[in-house]
């Protein structure tokens, strides 16, 4: 089983959610975030003082898939919220020992 | 022949007689004629006196109904106008301990009034201060002041004074928000009050006040609706507070951008329309005065806005929303001594002046000397109520507001561009005896309250906001079960 964590772009996330249907992803958590990477924040006024906001709203995304639909889930993620610009976001992947289902004890690959 | 001359004599006699009595019978008819006359005069004085009545009746009628309207608009102003004004403006964590402060100033000084600080204002006294006769409310009922406003009850005026001796302090609370502990607030309020703004509100409209234009005081300063004593007055206080008390911790490294300006918004929109009250009410009738202050004020808010925005998109690319509103309160503020005396156009020239010079106020001035003055109290009250003050001894016209006469009657002129320029010179020692009270009584009082009961929170308790330390509560309760 494979953790796919998703950083994106709050206006992205209709697209992504809807790719990951389509190639027959059933559930995911999403978090609404803050953060940066090499993006920079941008500059805010209020009444003549200067506030630099580096931490930016975004998207986080959290799936635990099957490891064989892995590739097909980042890919579908990537296409569907890339802008080409910096700021798109990040996808980091990590390994899941075991999934197990609270209603009824039922562990692997099925529970996802 | 014999018998001829007596039936003529005879004759003669009856004519006489006749005439006489005709002579006397219309006599009579016409003393009777008099007499109906003469009731039906009575009956006439009697009922124009019912109609003077009636008359006077339906315009103090008329008049009180604006009057209480106006004191309810006042009101709003500080809840909820300046609440949320002022609620927006600040941290999250403090939102409601400012909100509670502008609350309870309505409270505490409401009570003040009916004890002691209404007589201390509009009693009958000296020229700095009144006196003591109408403690407790002696004496103001229903019967008007003709000293004051000729067409409505005392008691109505008393109220509608009340509003504005509210949200006086209530302006000074956001030169201290965020550290100042709610106890020292409340004892401060309750002096500055007193040592404040009893004796400036009668030196301006009080009977015999040293300043009052219309009942004959030394230096008549026109201040309309407030522009010293109110504006002057609350933002002088301010800006000693700030220094007084210090920045906020963090001041000025850490950011503390408003929490919402959202809230800000509604408030200040809350205060435009609640400034109806404030300065069109200050005609304390309902006439032709009252319309010309309402359009002054409406007029002067609009340049302000438009002033503030335009210097502020030239300057930093982009008109900002705070900036929107932070102008068109400062143009209310700055036109509020100038309402009742100057005609639209010149109430849109000291607009324009308020939104450029209070924008240089609260972006430039306040960085340089480095004083917190968290919600610029000082940089829209302070500077656009000196400024409005002063622009009010340049416009005041006498075709607007026939406010200066002499002893035959005859209208003279109110300001410099009417040629009166010794006007000046009253608003500059109305404008320093503000600056002058305010500055004196704010530091003594400051001093007094730091050395009993100490006036800022702990920095512990300033860290974790004076909403949970001084009030047990938070704002937005975000755990709250589902």
């Amino acid at each position: 089983m494979t953790k796919i964590e998703a950083i994106i772009q709050v206006s992205k996330l209709d697209a992504v959610k809807d790719a990951l249907h389509e190639v027959g992803v059933e559930g995911m958590t999403v978090f609404e975030a803050r953060g940066h990477g090499r993006q920079k924040g941008h500059t805010e006024f209020y009444r003549g003082r200067e506030y630099t906001v580096d931490l930016i709203p975004k998207v986080k995304l959290e799936l635990v898939v099957a490891d064989e639909m892995a590739e097909k889930v980042v890919q579908s993620i990537t296409t569907a919220a890339r802008t080409g610009k910096i700021g798109d976001g990040k996808i980091f992947l990590s390994r899941i020992d075991e999934a197990i289902r609270i209603r009824n004890d039922e562990r692997g690959d099925s529970v996802l | 022949m014999k018998n001829l001359i007596i039936v003529c004599l005879t004759l003669a006699m009856v004519c006489l007689f006749a005439a006489g009595a005709l002579a006397q019978m219309q006599t009579t008819q016409t003393s009777t004629a008099n007499a109906s006359a003469s009731v039906s005069n009575d009956a006439q004085s009697a009922r124009f006196a019912e109609l003077e009545q009636k008359v006077a009746d339906a315009k103090s009628a008329g008049d009180n109904a604006w009057m209480l309207t106006s004191a309810a608009l006042v009101l709003m102003m500080t809840g909820p106008g300046l609440i949320l004004f002022y609620g927006g403006l600040v941290r999250k964590k403090n939102v409601l301990s400012t909100m509670m402060q502008s609350f309870a100033l309505m409270a505490i000084v409401t009570l003040l009034w009916g004890l002691v600080s209404y007589s201390l204002a509009f009693g009958s006294g000296n020229s700095f201060i009144g006196g003591l006769h109408n403690v407790f409310l002696r004496g103001v009922g229903a019967q008007p002041d003709a000293d004051y406003a000729s067409t409505i009850p005392l008691q109505t005026f008393m109220v509608y004074q009340l509003m504005f001796a509210i949200i006086t302090p209530a302006l000074i609370t956001g030169a201290f928000a965020e550290r100042m502990k709610f106890s020292a607030m409340a004892v401060f309020m309750v002096l500055w009050s007193l040592i404040v703004y009893a004796p400036m509100a009668h030196m301006v409209w009080g009977k015999g006040g040293l300043l009052n234009a219309s009942l004959g005081g030394r230096f008549p300063c026109l201040d309309f609706a407030g522009g010293t004593v109110v504006h002057v007055t609350s933002g002088v206080s301010a800006l000693v507070c700030a220094l007084y008390l210090k920045p906020r911790l963090g001041y000025p490294k850490d950011a503390m951008p408003p929490h919402s300006v959202v809230l800000s918004f509604v408030g200040a929109c809350l205060l435009w329309v609640g400034w109806f009250g404030f300065n069109a009410g200050s005609a304390l009738s309902a006439g032709a005065l009252a319309t010309s202050a309402f359009v002054a004020t409406h007029f002067g808010a609009a340049a302000a806005t438009v002033g503030w925005s335009a210097v502020e998109w030239w300057h930093r690319g982009k008109p900002s929303a705070l900036g929107a509103i932070s102008g068109a309160v400062a143009g209310l503020v700055a036109i509020t001594p100038a309402s009742g005396f100057v005609s639209p156009m010149s109430a849109i020239a000291i607009g324009l002046a308020a939104g450029i010079v209070c924008y240089l106020m609260v972006t430039r001035v306040k960085s340089m000397f480095h004083y917190d003055d968290s919600l610029d109290a000082f940089g829209v009250h302070g500077a656009g109520g000196t400024l409005g003050a002063l622009l009010t001894g340049i416009f005041a016209s006498s075709a607007v507001n026939p406010i200066f006469k002499n002893a035959q009657g005859r209208t003279l002129a109110s300001g410099l561009l009417e040629g009166n320029a010794h006007q000046i010179v009253n608003q500059l020692v109305g404008v320093a005896i503000a600056w002058g009270l305010a500055i004196v009584g704010t530091v003594a009082i400051l001093k007094l309250v730091d050395a009993t009961i100490g006036l800022r929170v702990p920095e512990d308790q300033e860290m974790q906001g004076l909403d949970l330390s001084q009030h047990g509560e938070e704002g937005y309760y975000w755990e709250s079960p589902a």
